[in-house]
């Protein structure tokens, strides 16, 4: 999902800047906020900083004969929400642009907007959907990290439609030749992103039963009472 | 092993399945450079596209060979890693500290008390 350093014309480089700026300065808001008011999820906050480090930093080998890696933005955007969850992405993307030129200093907006912002909402809106639902708290979690990871990489395909539509057959055409080496890649990468967010999930509920219970993760008995008496009054 | 430790072992396996399959059944054979990155693909897509574009900013520092790339993308992962790891490691010596603390003044204050983990 990194746009190289350059790789976008100068005018849509500067628009996904201005676009993702409000988000992640919003971000650094809530993250202060959080460590202020909670400083004992400072240690949270590092361990989804860091899953975010490893899982970026992972290339797999995909059905369609090429790598691609995961993001690690669903675990953070579950637990401290998405506005957080963009900070710690813009950290590891300038990580990523300034030491292994990878990503880069003119394309930083666009991958942040795709990898920091959207990702972590989409992640995020599909937990909550289906917490609303009664889903077990693991399937969320899958289904939250999955959309988290395929939608950054569809986001991406976009952004390289919109700067590079095909002579041809346009913007569409385009979406289509950058979805195939994007999103198609993928998939199956998103669904082991889902699984080893799933995984640090079942240690996280083993070791820090009180931190998510705060988080609003784990439900405690009166607060699954008060929503289950909740739902039947409405 | 516990049953927990067998789902975890069992959903890592399938995270290695996941990585390992397309390598074992040649699914990058028909490409000329087998299991190359989707972001260099997506550069060599633009340069179809659009022929004439040329990059207008370089990267300020460029690692000089793969090597110094593969380490530095090794030093990400080991960081990540090792504060996970930290993470885990003092949740654990914690835990296992309160109960400790909780068995000893259940022993001193109330004998029959059994102590309730976290």
């Amino acid at each position: 999902m990194h746009i190289a350093e350059g790789f976008l014309p100068p005018a849509h480089a500067i628009a996904w800047g201005v676009a993702s700026a409000p988000f992640v300065v919003h971000g650094v808001r809530s993250l202060t906020r959080e460590v202020r008011e909670h400083p004992e999820s400072t240690l949270l906050l590092g361990a989804s900083g860091a899953f975010t480090f490893v899982l970026s930093a992972l290339k797999l080998p995909s059905v369609t004969g090429s790598c691609s890696h995961p993001t690690g933005t669903g675990l953070g955007a579950i637990l401290f929400r998405p506005p957080i969850m963009a900070v710690l992405g813009t950290i590891t993307l300038l990580f990523q642009a300034l030491l292994l030129a990878h990503g880069g200093l003119t394309t930083l907006g666009a991958n942040v907007f795709s990898m920091a912002i959207v990702g972590p909402w989409a992640g995020y809106g599909v937990y909550r959907l289906l917490r609303r639902w009664d889903v077990p708290l693991m399937v969320t979690v899958f289904f939250g990290a999955f959309v988290a990871d395929l939608s950054t990489y569809c986001v991406t395909s976009v952004q390289l439609a919109l700067a590079f539509p095909d002579p041809g057959s346009g913007f569409l055409g385009a979406l289509g030749k950058f979805g195939s080496i994007f999103a198609v890649t993928q998939i199956p990468l998103a669904v082991s992103e889902g699984l080893l967010t799933v995984i640090v999930m079942r240690l996280l509920v083993q070791s820090s039963r009180g931190e998510l219970t705060r988080l609003g993760v784990l439900l405690t008995k009166s607060a699954t009472a008060a929503a289950k008496s909740g739902a039947v009054a409405r | 092993m516990s049953r927990n430790a067998r789902i975890n072992a069992l959903l890592l396996l399938a995270v290695a399945a996941l990585a390992v399959l397309p390598l074992v059944l040649g699914l990058g054979d028909h490409k000329e450079e087998p299991f190359a990155g989707a972001d260099a693909e997506a550069e060599t897509a633009i340069t179809e596209i659009e022929p004439d574009y040329e990059p207008w900013f370089s990267p300020l520092y460029e690692p000089p060979s793969g090597e110094v790339e593969s380490a530095l993308f090794a030093l990400q992962a080991a960081l990540g890693a090792g504060v996970l790891a930290y993470y885990f490691g003092l949740r654990r010596g914690r835990r296992q500290g309160e109960e400790r603390a909780l068995t000893a003044s259940g022993d001193a204050t109330a004998p029959g008390n059994t102590p309730e983990g976290d």
